[in-house]
């Protein structure tokens, strides 16, 4: 099994690299070369998810390949299987999109963004698969260049540049903090396969050290607050495909790795390591929801949205830390149940919208909000399929994104039970930040599809969009389908993540039961996604029918009435900063607003408003004034004479000699 | 799965959607009388109704499908929730298909499909009305949460039919935090179904109303369905508070003959006519808030539900 997985990820490498000559002919790369790809990722898919569902024992493997003494080791079990079958079925979604997306135009080559685009691909597989600390970063590095390359694609543009830049920067910041993880991790062995961290017995102290290390490194790739500022900065420069790769997949092998990390490798953990990863997580979700609101880019709200995600996903393993310290393994397996299936959800219906935008982007040329709307009658197929993507981010019954939010919120209901006083009534606080989360980004999203497509068109030009072509639906509907099917028939999802839990924490959800799930009991709740939907299919059609029979079907066509207001254009629809508004005034704490407000005799006033993250100034803004001083300080040091220099290796030597001495 | 609780479900079904017009009807009536006015007939809600259904559709020439499609599936959730609640017996079919928190859910996909419609025309009022009814959905989710949190530390489970049960066997004791749960459900159930004092179900004045906005564009048949699915909402929420705070009355598992039916229907009549009598003086007492005090009105309903929480942890109760 593990031979073949590495056969098809190098199958990716080798398309990449096929594609390579062809330059500024995109004609192999789209019609012949990213299909194919989207092929391997099927059957990654099938053989990952068929590992999972056997129930077989982990698979190792040594390949003689890089450092002398220093082979790469590799396996294969539950946990990284399920995150292999989350990449699977994405990509094979993205890639054929990216088949009818890309063409030779501004930017990178296709035949050059191909190669990025597979090595990319095949850079996570590895990181999901890698079993020693030295493979592990090589692939987590490849992974960080190659995006690298893919967000700067239109390189030509400042800002873009300027993000490519802030996104390495943090990249490497995050790498660096894994690296000291896995330093402290190998406890005095200096071994530095997996194998041998599970087996090296840590003090608390180091214990806690490698974990928090772990946390910032891991959160720093996921987009925790207050390491997220890149998100949002690489996200809207990435070319749509990209942008739904690094945030439906990226994000989630850093996930895997805080799950590697924390239930794997370290043998001890810590219920104060559950409480932090749980704020972490519930600041960054709220956060998240709070800023996608004010957004006006839709790139860039849908960065903010995977902020907060993210930070649903980490609330749920941060509370199945708790719940495992505390002994209470069901509860653990639920939370944690509820953070993989969640993870495999925001990779499904975040790629989607990401790749709508692409659509848009491409049909209208604009990323503004300000300028869409309406496109609801040009382009019904992208819109139909967003409307998935944007009703399941939201969290409603009966599509997938619902399932595990409900999920999660159940494992809540049992943290009074937690035996630590203050934990047992403070926890339970979380339950409500996070259905007040998920109420904001039903608001958030709402605000997305109804700007983008629904009210009038902003712009005269927008009667000219077309919508995306055969491939490009292709790679929408997939991905719709599986928000669909996850949210009617939650067991194709629960059932996975049920023998990754088993697996890590010797527990699992109950899954008996086809037609609902009913995680602890069916006395305590349940839930049936297929029964809602029938229910209201069932009830939609009876009524449609017999409105039908017993009133008529009569129907004029008139001018919208807007209470009798005629001269009403397509300028007085709410913009995307009218839909701010109540946000940015119930969580003005949030904010650091700018705002110039036109006086009342101005003849042609003008309305401005700035906002901004506080963790900017807040953070980083010091940090990089710091780094700039202490720069400055160290460049004291470089005279430029010859004579310094040598004086300067003079007491060098003279010091080393003390020591040696 | 017997016969008897097909019937009792088709039953439950039917009596929601024919009597939640009346249950309008009677908060109007025991208002107007409050308010020192002549009260419309009882079945005034069903002569607007047939009026509406009696009309022809104006549709704005721009609507999509998502528009004229919206008011079925408003209908639709909200027959289907009717369809789960326990309104009078427990031992129902559709009844495990959703617990209270999966409830929740569905109101807002009901509301998010209303929003989406609001703003398809892409009038100025519409996209207002979208905009403020998802701000006091999300301003109200929290707090009924905790009122689900509360419930669930007192039985043990947040499936409707499992908490009747629960409460059914410790019938003589009231929490405390019981109260305070109550109290917070019943600010929830103002603001989510559009009541004084978070909007006003009676005004057409443009700059204070929230769902009426979402509905301007609608006529004939859509609105008819909308203001019956607005109906059932109010009904279905009634009922939630019905199964969660006092559910005397309901049929629970096993009672089968028929007076136990037909003691749940007279159970159920006469708390729709109590709670009717008091949201209409609640409603006549208070007066309709600033948009932007709602945040407060819905905080201060979250702030109960946590003392209501806190209270329960400090006391250290279970019932069950």
């Amino acid at each position: 099994m593990l031979q073949s997985l590495l056969l098809l990820v190098g199958l990716w490498v080798f398309f990449g690299i096929v594609g390579l000559p062809t330059r500024r002919d995109s004609r192999l790369v789209a019609r012949v070369l990213f299909p194919l790809g989207a092929l391997v990722s099927l059957i990654f898919a099938v053989l990952a998810g068929s590992f999972l569902i056997s129930g077989q024992a982990p698979q190792g493997m040594i390949l003689p390949l890089g450092l002398p003494d220093l082979p790469f080791h590799l396996r294969l079990d539950a946990l990284s299987a399920f995150f292999l079958l989350v990449l699977g079925l994405v990509s094979a979604g993205i890639s054929i999109f990216s088949a009818g997306y890309f063409r030779a135009g501004k930017g990178t080559a296709p035949g050059l963004m191909g190669l990025q685009y597979h090595v990319f691909l095949a850079s996570m597989a590895i990181v999901i698969l890698a079993d020693d600390a030295y493979l592990f970063m090589v692939a987590w590095e490849t992974m960080a260049l190659s995006s690298y390359f893919l967000v700067t694609s239109e390189h030509r543009i400042p800002e873009i540049r300027r993000a490519g830049f802030l996104y390495l920067l943090m990249a490497h910041v995050g790498a660096i903090c894994i690296l000291l993880s896995f330093g402290v991790l190998q406890g005095g062995s200096w071994q530095f396969t997996f194998g041998a961290m599970r087996g090296a017995s840590l003090t608390p102290f180091w214990a806690t050290t490698a974990f928090v290390l772990a946390l910032l490194g891991f959160g720093a790739k996921a987009g925790l607050v207050p390491l997220h500022v890149w998100l949002p900065e690489a996200h809207p420069a990435a070319p749509s495909p990209v942008s739904a790769m690094m945030s439906g997949l990226m994000l989630k092998t850093a996930v895997y790795g805080m799950l590697r990390v924390s239930f794997d490798l370290l043998h001890v953990r810590f219920w104060q390591w559950g409480v932090l990863v749980l704020a972490l997580g519930l600041f960054s979700a709220l956060y998240g929801a709070i800023f996608a609101a004010v957004q006006a880019d839709m790139k860039r709200l849908l960065a903010f949205s995977s902020i907060e995600n993210i930070g649903i996903i980490f609330t749920g393993i941060g509370l199945s830390i708790v719940f495992e310290t505390c002994n209470m393994h069901l509860f653990a397996a639920l939370a944690l149940s509820a953070a993989l299936i969640h993870s495999l959800n925001h990779a499904l219906f975040k790629s989607l919208l990401f790749l709508t935008t692409g659509s848009v982007l491409h049909a209208t040329s604009h990323r503004s909000l300000g300028k869409l709307g309406g496109l609801i009658r040009r382009m019904p197929w992208v819109a139909s399929f967003a409307l998935v993507g944007t009703l399941a981010i939201a969290g409603l019954p009966p599509l997938n994104g619902f399932v595990s939010e409900w999920l999660l919120l159940q494992s809540f209901l049992f943290t009074p039970e937690i035996p630590h006083a203050f934990a047992n009534m403070f926890i339970p606080l979380g339950a409500a930040v996070l259905a007040l989360t998920a109420a904001l980004a039903a608001y958030v999203m709402m605000k997305f599809y109804g700007i983008v497509f629904l009210g009038q068109p902003r712009e005269d030009s927008l009667a000219e969009a077309h919508d995306a072509n055969w491939l490009e639906r292709l790679g929408l509907a997939w991905l719709a389908l599986g928000c669909i099917l996850i949210g009617v028939a939650p067991q194709i999802a629960l059932r996975p993540a049920a023998s990754v839990t088993d697996k890590l924490l010797g527990h699992s959800v109950n899954t008996s039961s086809i037609w609902r799930i009913a995680p602890i009991s069916p006395q305590q709740a349940s839930y049936s996604g297929m029964v809602l939907l029938a229910g209201i299919v069932g009830v939609v059609g009876i009524a449609f029918l017999l409105v039908r029979l017993i009133a008529h079907g009569r129907m004029r066509r008139v001018p919208p009435w807007d209470c009798g207001y005629q001269w009403q254009t397509s300028r007085m629809q709410d913009t995307a900063e009218g839909f701010g508004q109540p946000i940015r005034h119930i969580f003005a704490t949030f904010f650091h607003m700018e705002r110039d407000l036109p006086s009342p005799s101005d003849t042609s006033p003008q309305y401005r408003i700035y906002i901004e993250d506080r963790v900017w100034r807040a953070i980083y803004l010091p940090i990089a004034r710091t780094t700039q001083k202490v720069a400055d300080l160290v460049g004291g040091l470089q005279g430029g004479r010859l004579s310094i220099y040598l004086l300067y290796s003079f007491f060098t030597l003279i010091v080393l000699l003390v020591f040696v001495l | 799965m017997r016969d008897i609780t097909v019937v009792r479900q088709f039953g439950e079904v039917v009596l929601a959607i024919a009597i939640a017009p009346l249950f309008v009807g009677w908060i109007a009536q025991c208002r107007a009388w409050m308010q020192n006015r002549s009260a419309p007939l009882l079945r005034q809600t069903y002569r607007m109704l047939r009026k509406l259904f009696d009309k022809d559709a104006a549709m704005a020439a721009t609507a999509s499908p998502l528009f004229r499609t919206t008011p079925y599936i408003l209908f639709g959730t909200m027959v289907l929730a009717a369809a789960i609640i326990p309104s009078l017996a427990t031992d129902l079919p559709f009844a495990h298909a959703a617990d209270a928190i999966a409830l929740i859910g569905l109101f807002a996909t009901a509301r998010v499909f209303l929003s989406l419609a609001a703003m398809d025309i892409g009038t100025a009022f519409g996209t207002m009305g979208a905009r403020r009814e998802m701000m006091v959905g999300f301003l109200a989710e929290p707090a009924l949460l905790m009122v689900l949190f509360n419930a669930f530390l007192l039985y043990g489970s947040t499936a409707l039919p499992s908490l009747v049960d629960g409460y059914r066997a410790h019938p003589t004791v009231i929490d405390p935090s019981a109260i305070f749960a109550a109290v917070a459900f019943v600010m929830v159930l103002l603001a989510e179904n559009a009541r004084i004092p978070i909007d006003n179900p009676a005004t057409h004045l443009e700059l204070t109303m929230i769902h009426e906005a979402a509905l301007l564009e609608y006529s004939a048949r859509h609105l008819a369905l909308l203001e019956w699915a607005s109906g059932l909402k109010l009904f279905n929420y009634a009922c939630i508070g019905f199964a969660l705070f006092l559910p005397w009355g309901i049929a629970t598992n096993g009672a089968d003959s028929g007076t136990a039916l037909l003691i749940s229907i007279a159970a159920l009549l006469a708390k729709l006519v109590v709670a009717g009598a008091a949201l209409a003086l609640v409603e006549s007492l208070s007066a309709k808030l600033r948009i932007f005090r709602a945040p407060e009105f819905l905080a201060m309903a979250f702030l109960l539900a946590v003392l209501g929480l806190l209270v329960h942890l400090l006391l250290g109760t279970k019932l069950a």
